[in-house]
């Protein structure tokens, strides 16, 4: 019981962050038309934004160890923690959930970037110049962090007072044995929150009504004489926003290097296309749905029945969601 | 597409001839690109032809498949069994390869082409996966995993011990007595490449090959007109997968070794870049997006601090310097970084890709002049 | 010997690169023509000799590659006579003078492994068919190795492994012509398990996780074998996806399963990863079975341990060499790297370090780059001052036997490279293992040289 319940928790988390990837690229596909092969990049930025600001607060005095002779190592002291104090600690402890109202503004401001200076030359191309084209983008993206970050993986923890495990298990009247992170289960409630804000948004603001007509019927609304083409830029900022979010978000479980993007580019693909190319509500359910049979394929119970079965449970499920519903779970034709 | 004419029977001789000459020339002319050396050659010949089967099926149905590499792994692993248990003749390898890709592009087109677009593509895309992910584990018995797949002194090799053939030298495949390698390596790749060409140059101008474009162009409007495209699809998936069995069992002939990361997405991804930086549906420019991606693969990577010194040493030394600080995050390491920016600057510049840019370039000369 | 060797040198690091040029531009020999006229594959017929390079460049061992080059730059420039000299002034038994190998000055070509087989064999290839390689060193795992090992027997080149700890390196699939410096697996579990003992008692119920390859489960098998025989007992050995990047679904089966250590089968950044991931699900904070709840980490690399950050403080683990050892030999090459680069080298680093100057030493002692004379020369060679104590290069399977480090996460660090306290120097009679194994990963054919 503890171990079905501790593995669905798991699949939600992961499935929070599925979803959350996946939410934005289907809104630059289902508004845009562009299939964007340098969403995983952005998803990566997000996590630098954690890194970077790190970076910036635990700017060091610097005093050189003297028994080190052949090198310079240094014993470095964070500027604030000189000036602050334990309030300066606190403030480097607190570095992650900083980097979130960081991230919001730069993350904007790198997706407007990005369509304003590229995306939109390729509105009326085909689909294979926009691989290319994203693709490359990617790739650049990536060498560029790896050219300042280097390629290993950098740690970014998270807060203190929520480094540790929160006793789920007590809460529910169960084992005490049953526990869960707490950034894990801050994670899950930021995705969900991030999810419906963007839901509210596009079905409760005018701006957000016009962006889901456009996604309807991109013609018609451009003959009412509504500026479309400044609204799908700004959708771009917010797809750019919600996946450095989850990125930066995600740091303090996943240590970030320069490759992240693409370990999860491919895999925000399918979850993409088995929610239904298009559909946010289809990505999200197809995200928590992925995540979850993911975590259950790896239970020892299944696997010694079903061997490597949490190595293909993604592509299986694709395979079968594809087969039994053409367009995914909530495509529309 | 051009109509089926008389004149356009010759042009393609006359294609034919110089795509003969220029391949079997690549030994002279890599030296200009210091790309003379046979390994080189025989990658650009095999991803050429990795490319140009690719390239029947997306340049013509506009079908883009993501799970290419799931057949030249395939192609790979069976020609590395057909060394190991059979012969180290690469004739039965590639004769196996073709089966065996046939076969499995049989069962994963038919079932793929139930979709189309990008449900399509995730489904090629999600079968190739899985048989990465197996091939690098469970089946490590039939794959050897992470190291690969490698043909060994002890193995039975059953036609080469019935015929009393013996491997004296080192084991590489040999066709009948001409070892694999090398330069004869390349040659042997070269044949394949130029009748996979030719094959493919029947295939376009062909009616079959006019059905499928109709498919690209309209689906729907060929439907009516009684024709189920579904044979012609699965029928060109299968011709495709199986040029991609083949470039994985001339691999392993040149370098007997199958590894499961021949199967990994970024390789079906790479091939897909290749055809879209050379031109989709161009004849060419499939081959030539794949010698760009080889070549900064092999000689970019190769280029360090040191040679890019002697690059610029007719220089003064401080300007000398100046270079070799600009290039530098360019080489070595970076080479992924050039091949990024490649990939923008040809797409923006030339949308369509290479081929495509020099048929706008030639007709621009051409009107200039009239 | 050291008054051959300039103790200073005015060369510029690019000065000195500018003068160790090969490959693309100059040396495209064509091969074609010439092949016959060589009694062996690439003999130097100049005043230079070739070494070739091949690390990864790209990919999630990128800067453990970097790594490894600085550390050849570095050995060819102290082979031909310029810096401080480095290993040169402590290695013993030592024939090169500082005047490159054989009266040649060696020069090099780099590639880019990849971290990939087929990429890693194209690369080699290149050095070999086009820039005239005479010997292949680099990678940074045994998948590589093992690949580029045979590729390398087949050509007659020698190979000379870089960092690669599966077994299999010079177990099942060693070759006459591949040499491996760097420990493996099985030392790991000999060195690991007593100190593990006396730490943590014999009374453990252990928990695998183990990274699904080659490596993982060689790794899995050692530790295992050694802490079993110990007393310890195994609960459950499970297999993750090499590509798994949040091990949360592998984790949280570990919490209830009355294991009280868990085994992290990981390198890289599987193990930053499922290492940071263990600790958040609060496994350290855990008793069990009335214990502490503790996390091994088999194999230790300091450049990726940094990634895990706090996360590592207490951590048992092995590994091949560490900065901080104090012997003679550690201390010239951390000297010489330290005042090149700026910091100190990684275990990487040491054993392409080393590697290179074994090689070069062993050709210098037979007087020719003939591989089949060069190999008789390596095998059975002992030799010492080179970090690790005394050494040889058993015969049998070219692997080298040698001391062990076990180490531990330091708990107060006193620079961002302080990382890894030594915990113990296992002795190498402790961790050496007799060449007639009953296991088939540990039993190979070596092949043979082949005179033309």
């Amino acid at each position: 019981m503890d171990a079905i319940l501790i593995q669905i928790l798991n699949g939600l988390d992961k499935g929070g962050a599925y979803a959350l990837i996946a939410l934005g690229l289907t809104l630059v596909f289902g508004t845009l038309g562009v299939v964007n092969f340098a969403h995983g990049a952005l998803f990566m930025l997000g996590a630098f934004v954690s890194v970077t600001v790190q970076n910036i607060l635990t700017i060091s005095k610097k005093v050189k160890d003297e028994s080190i002779t052949f090198f310079d190592a240094y014993k470095e002291t964070p500027y604030l923690e000189i000036w602050w104090g334990d309030t300066g600690t606190m403030i480097i402890d607190y570095a992650v959930p900083i980097s979130i109202f960081v991230a919001i503004p730069v993350m904007l401001l790198i997706g407007l970037a990005m369509e304003r200076g590229l995306i939109r030359f390729f509105y009326k191309r085909g689909d294979a110049d926009q691989i290319l084209v994203t693709f490359g983008l990617a790739i650049v993206i990536q060498e560029i962090v790896k050219a300042n970050y280097g390629a290993n993986p950098i740690p970014t923890p998270a807060p203190e007072i929520v480094a540790g495990s929160a006793p789920v298990g007590s809460w529910l009247g169960l084992g005490a044995d049953l526990v869960y992170p707490w950034w894990r289960l801050i994670y899950l409630f930021f995705a969900i929150t991030i999810i419906s804000t963007v839901f509210a948004f596009l079905h409760y603001t005018t701006f957000g009504m016009v962006v889901r007509a456009g996604m309807h019927d991109r013609e018609t609304v451009g003959l009412l004489g509504i500026n479309i083409e400044r609204r799908f830029t700004i959708v771009f900022g917010l797809a750019a926003v919600v996946a450095g979010l989850a990125g930066t978000m995600y740091t303090p479980i996943l240590p970030p290097d320069y490759h992240m993007g693409m370990d999860f580019l491919v895999l925000s693909f399918v979850v993409v296309v088995v929610g239904g190319m298009g559909s946010l509500a289809g990505a999200v359910a197809a995200g928590f749905l992925l995540g979850i049979l993911q975590s259950f394929a790896s239970m020892n119970e299944v696997k010694s029945v079903l061997p490597a079965i949490d190595q293909i449970i993604i592509y299986l499920v694709a395979v079968i969601v594809l087969l039994v519903r053409p367009k995914g779970l909530m495509g529309k034709d | 597409m051009e109509a089926i004419n008389p004149s356009s029977g010759r042009k393609d001789n006359l294609t034919m001839i110089a795509f003969t000459v220029v391949v079997l020339t690549a030994p002279l002319w890599g030296k200009l690109i210091g790309a003379d050396y046979p390994d080189l050659l025989q990658r650009f010949a095999i991803f050429g032809l990795f490319a140009i089967g690719f390239n029947l099926l997306f340049g013509l149905t506009g079908y883009l498949s993501f799970g290419h590499a799931a057949f030249l792994g395939i192609g790979s692993y069976t020609a590395a069994w057909s060394f190991k248990l059979l012969s180290m003749n690469p004739i039965p390898a590639v004769i196996f390869a073709l089966l065996l890709s046939g076969l499995f592009a049989a069962v994963i087109g038919y079932v793929s082409l139930k979709r189309t677009g990008i449900y399509f593509a995730i489904l090629t895309l999600a079968f190739a996966q899985m048989s990465y992910n197996l091939a690098y584990s469970v089946l490590t018995p039939i794959t050897n995993g992470e190291t690969g797949l490698r043909v060994l002194r002890d193995d039975p090799r059953i036609i080469d011990t019935a015929l009393g053939v013996e491997i004296q030298g080192p084991l590489l495949g040999s066709f009948f007595g001409i070892e694999m390698t090398g330069y004869s390596g390349f040659y042997f790749c070269a044949v394949m490449l130029i009748a996979g060409f030719y094959v493919a140059l029947r295939v376009f101008r062909s009616p079959f090959g006019m059905k499928l474009a109709a498919i690209k162009s309209n689906q729907t409007r060929m439907e009516y007109t009684g024709y189920n495209p579904k044979p012609y699809l699965l029928a060109i998936f299968i011709i495709s997968g199986m040029y991609a069995g083949l470039a994985g069992a001339l691999m392993v002939i040149v370098d007997p070794l199958a590894g499961a990361e021949r199967m990994q997405w970024t390789v079906s991804g790479e091939v897909v870049l290749m055809t879209i930086l050379g031109g989709v549906g161009t004849l060419v420019g499939p081959l030539l997006g794949a010698a760009i991606i080889k070549y900064f693969e092999n000689i970019f990577s190769a280029i360090n601090e040191s040679v890019l010194l002697a690059t610029f040493d007719f220089l003064p030394e401080g300007l000398q310097e100046f270079m070799v600080t600009i290039v530098h995050p360019f080489v070595g390491g970076g080479w992924h970084l050039t091949l990024g920016i490649l990939f923008m600057s040809v797409i923006i510049f030339m949308p369509g890709g290479i081929m495509e840019g020099i048929r706008h370039l030639t007709d621009w000369i051409r009107r200039r002049k009239e | 010997m050291s008054d051959d060797i300039k103790t200073y040198s005015t060369l510029s690091r690019r000065g000195f690169l500018k003068t160790s040029v090969a490959g693309a531009v100059a040396a495209s020999a064509p091969m074609f023509f010439v092949k016959n006229a060589h009694a062996f594959t690439n003999e130097p017929k100049g005043s230079t000799v070739t070494f070739g390079f091949n690390v990864p460049q790209t990919g999630p061992y990128a800067e453990e590659g970097a790594d490894e080059l600085r550390a050849y730059e570095l050995a060819v420039k102290h082979i031909n006579g310029e810096g401080d000299g480095g290993m040169l002034n402590t290695m013993k038994p030592v024939s090169l003078k500082g005047d490159g190998v054989n009266g040649k000055k060696v020069i090099f070509v780099t590639g880019d492994t990849q971290t990939k087989s087929p990429a890693a064999r194209a690369s080699a290839k290149r050095m070999i068919e086009r820039d005239g390689a005479i010997m292949i060193t680099g990678g940074s795992s045994s998948g590589v190795a093992v690949a580029v090992q045979s590729l390398c027997h087949e050509q007659g080149v020698i190979f000379m492994a870089g960092l690669t700890h599966a077994v299999d390196t010079t177990g099942k699939d060693r070759r006459r012509y591949g040499f491996r410096h760097f420990f493996n697996t099985e030392m790991s579990g000999a060195a690991l398990a007593p100190i593990l003992e006396s730490e943590f008692g014999n009374q453990r119920l252990a928990y695998h996780l183990t990274a699904d390859y080659n490596w993982g489960w060689s790794q899995e098998g050692s530790i295992k074998k050694h802490t079993e025989a110990l007393g310890w007992q195994t609960r459950a050995a499970v297999r993750t996806p090499l590509k798994e990047v949040d091990f949360s679904q592998y984790i949280t089966p570990v919490l209830n399963s009355g294991a009280d250590v868990l085994v992290l089968n990981h390198y890289g950044k599987n193990m930053v990863d499922s290492l940071t991931q263990s600790v958040q699900f609060g496994l350290r904070d855990k008793q069990v079975n009335g214990q502490d709840f503790q996390i091994v980490v088999p194999l230790f690399s300091r450049l990726m341990a940094r990634g895990a950050g706090d996360s590592i403080k207490g951590i048992y683990g092995s590994t091949n060499w560490n900065w901080s050892l104090q012997d003679k030999g550690s201390e010239a090459f951390v000297k010489s790297f330290g005042s090149e680069y700026g910091f100190p080298p990684s275990q990487a680093a040491h054993t392409c370090y080393v590697q290179a100057l074994l090689y070069a030493d062993a050709c210098q002692r037979a007087g020719t780059f003939h591989p089949c004379d060069v190999i008789a020369a390596l095998e059975g060679h002992q030799f010492d001052g080179m970090g690790n104590g005394p050494v040889e290069y058993r015969a049998e399977d070219h692997q080298c036997f040698k001391d062990v480090l076990v180490v531990k996460g330091k708990e107060a660090s006193s620079s961002e490279f302080d990382l890894l306290e030594v915990v113990e120097v296992t002795p190498r009679a402790k961790v050496e293992y007799p060449t007639t194994m009953q296991d088939a990963n540990y039993v190979g054919d070596l092949g043979s040289c082949r005179r033309v």
